[in-house]
């Protein structure tokens, strides 16, 4: 198994004394889906962000799809967040105004590909979310859930090796953050890697591992095969 | 969904370096926050429009009216030259031209007409009632029959002095002296000297030879005879090809009076008429200064504008940022948004001052002129001051912390 994430002795402290995270070590091999789970300030979004290259830790090192991300310029590291990673917030983000699928294609444009180019892949991305006949929609005239899966579609159009998200199902009800989250499984199963933050405790004991952070150090790591608690799951595998 | 999708690790051991965004996309960006807030966009811009239209305008309206000139001034004709007695006669000494002055300057090389004025020392009135100061300002003058070709002058009504009518008691009236007599038509009869003379012809305007609209011209024998004209002439008009106007005037004064030709004044009559094009062409600078005001505004307008923009759009500068815009593509597109922003009231104003220009050119008959070099320069003001503008609010949005500007308030 090759590492995607390598978190060595990684703290970040805020000005004015707030620690929120203490020598965390963490490594995610490819193909993981990951948990994070603990209680609000506990540095989920915090550990998002410094694996997300969006932030620098204060001390530790932090390895990203085999970039050491201390050494890397701001131009770099957006670079590298550009092929490598892809983002999925509890907001959507979406930008208004404009179609799903041009939503989708934004995700490729600091990528390098012809617009055209970029267009397709969106629409493809679409397909995969189970969005294809949505592709002319406008944001508002998506439902909570098809705007997630929207950005969840733009956060992967781009084909990362890391997929983040911070509380995608933060803002849905149940049966939307349901199909949310068969979706991050589909998309675990096919291969990707990803590390998405959760409140939701019956979400969280799906996922084949769990990262449990209190006070901003990690206080539980937990992988169970969980093609075995969820039976009837015929997902695994596809 | 096939596994290899994600199976790139031979691709991380690559430089990384940002990939640049196309000029179409750069546009792309640049105009989303413009639109979804066209309204904005709207008043925003129209402080930059005014301005730059008022500038334009004013520069418009004084090329408009200077194109007239210039015109005007071409048809004329630059090849006029007129000689008169110089100055000595301050120093006690009665300076005159000699009689056949007019006569000596026609066999110039390249002079092609010369006629002659010679100021009579009498008034004329509108009837022998009216008292001998009331002439109005009106000189009498005897006339050569060259003269109304030298000056390229017109009979508004009736004809010029002829050998037949010019050993009468006619005369001919300028334009202005006609209105000041009250005479509306050849054939009324004024009071000139002692006696009546009947008005054979009144002149169009001559703008070369505005002395002559003010004068009531007399046949060079008739005053002579009737008036006790000298017959020294007080100008001597002589009109050349134009490349031998600067030699000709060289010649002008010691063919009159070979003597002492410091005592023959020349002048060129066009060189006022082209002084005064040039100061029309001199704008009216207190209108330019509201104009560079209103300009000035706009752009803090714009700048304004952008920075309620960079706040307003923080989460979308985040999401950018996590989708891997570099610094500079976040500036640039702040920037190029600016730019768009004032660039739009530019071309508005533009387009704006123009027609201003030609409302006010076709209400005074004057030809429509718009410089290119002030639209121009209008245009690039735009742009120096949409760059401006839009750098600081863009600098601070690209510096803006991505996770800062991903977190929900
Ligand atoms: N920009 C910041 N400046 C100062 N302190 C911060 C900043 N961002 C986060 N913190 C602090 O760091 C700690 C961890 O914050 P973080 O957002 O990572 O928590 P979290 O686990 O994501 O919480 P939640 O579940 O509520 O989203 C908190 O105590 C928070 O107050
Ligand atoms: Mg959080």
């Amino acid at each position: 198994m090759t590492r995607v994430v390598g978190l060595t002795g990684v703290t970040k402290e805020y000005a004015g004394g707030v620690t929120a995270l203490r020598d965390v070590d963490l490594d995610i091999e490819q193909g993981e889906l990951v948990g994070i789970v603990g209680p609000s300030g506990s540095g989920k979004s915090t550990l998002l962000h410094i694996v997300g290259t969006l932030d620098r830790p204060t001390s530790g090192s932090v390895e990203i799809a085999g970039f050491d991300v201390a050494a890397l310029s701001d131009r770099e590291l957006s670079a590298l967040r550009a092929r490598h990673v892809g983002f999925v917030f509890q907001a959507f983000h979406l930008v208004p105004g404009i179609s799903a699928q041009d939503n989708v294609a934004e995700g490729l444009l600091y990528s390098g590909l012809p617009r055209a180019e970029r267009r397709r892949r969106a629409a493809e991305a679409l397909e995969r979310v189970g969005l294809a006949d949505r592709a002319r929609h406008r944001p508002h005239e998506l439902s909570g859930g098809q705007k997630q899966r929207v950005a969840i579609a733009r956060a992967v159009v781009g084909d990362p090796e890391l997929l983040l998200a911070d509380e995608p199902t933060g803002a849905l009800d149940s049966a939307s953050g349901e199909s949310v989250m068969e979706l991050l499984h589909d998309l675990g199963a096919a291969g990707a890697t990803i590390a998405v933050i959760t409140h939701d405790t019956e979400v969280a004991d799906r996922l084949p591992r769990r990262v449990r952070l209190r006070d901003g150090a990690v206080v539980e790591d937990v992988r169970e095969d969980v093609r075995e608690r969820v039976p009837g799951d015929a997902r695994a595998g596809a | 969904m096939a596994r290899h999708r994600f199976a790139r690790r031979a691709s991380a051991r690559r430089k990384l370096s940002p990939a640049r965004l196309s000029p179409r996309d750069v546009l792309h960006v640049g105009s989303g926050g413009l639109r979804s807030r066209p309204l904005r966009v709207v008043l925003s811009a129209l402080g930059i429009a005014i301005g730059i239209a008022t500038m334009i305008s004013v520069v418009g309206v004084s090329a408009s009216s200077q194109e007239q000139l210039m015109r005007r001034l071409d048809r004329l004709g630059t090849d006029m030259l007129v000689a008169s007695p110089g100055e000595s006669m301050f120093a006690g000494e009665d300076v005159k031209l000699p009689k056949n002055a007019a006569g000596k300057v026609g066999r110039i090389d390249g002079v092609e007409e010369a006629g002659a004025t010679g100021t009579v020392d009498t008034t004329v009135r509108r009837n022998d009632k009216l008292p001998e100061e009331e002439s109005g300002g009106i000189t009498v003058q005897a006339a050569s029959q060259e003269l109304l070709k030298v000056v390229r002058g017109k009979t508004a009504s009736g004809r010029w002095l002829n050998g037949a009518n010019g050993r009468y008691p006619a005369v001919v009236l300028g334009d202005v002296a006609a209105q000041r007599l009250g005479v509306g038509q050849a054939g009324a009869q004024v009071w000139l000297g002692d006696r009546y003379f009947t008005v054979v012809g009144i002149l169009a305007p001559l703008p070369l030879a505005p002395e002559l609209e003010r004068s009531a011209l007399v046949g060079w024998d008739a005053a002579e005879r009737l008036l006790d004209f000298d017959g020294h002439p007080t100008s001597v008009y002589e009109r050349s090809t134009d490349d031998s106007v600067s030699d000709v005037r060289g010649l002008l004064a010691p063919t009159i009076d070979p003597e002492n030709p410091q005592d023959v004044k020349v002048t060129d009559p066009s060189a006022k008429l082209q002084a005064k094009a040039a100061s029309e062409g001199a704008f009216n600078s207190l209108l330019l200064g509201l104009g560079g005001i209103a300009l000035l505004v706009g752009g803090v307008g714009v700048a304004n504008t952008m920075i309620i923009s960079v706040l307003e759009r923080r989460y979308e500068i985040g999401l950018r940022r996590s989708l891997g815009a570099a610094c500079g593509q976040i500036r640039i597109q702040f920037v190029t948004e600016s730019l768009l922003l004032s660039g739009l009231g530019g071309a508005v104003g533009v387009v704006l001052g123009a027609a201003a220009t030609g409302v006010f050119a076709h209400v005074d008959g004057l030809p429509w002129v718009v410089p290119l070099w002030s639209v121009a320069g209008g245009f690039g003001a735009t742009l120096v001051i949409g760059t401006l503008a839009g750098l600081y609010p863009a600098v601070r949005a690209a510096r803006l912390s991505p996770t800062l500007a991903l977190h929900a308030a």
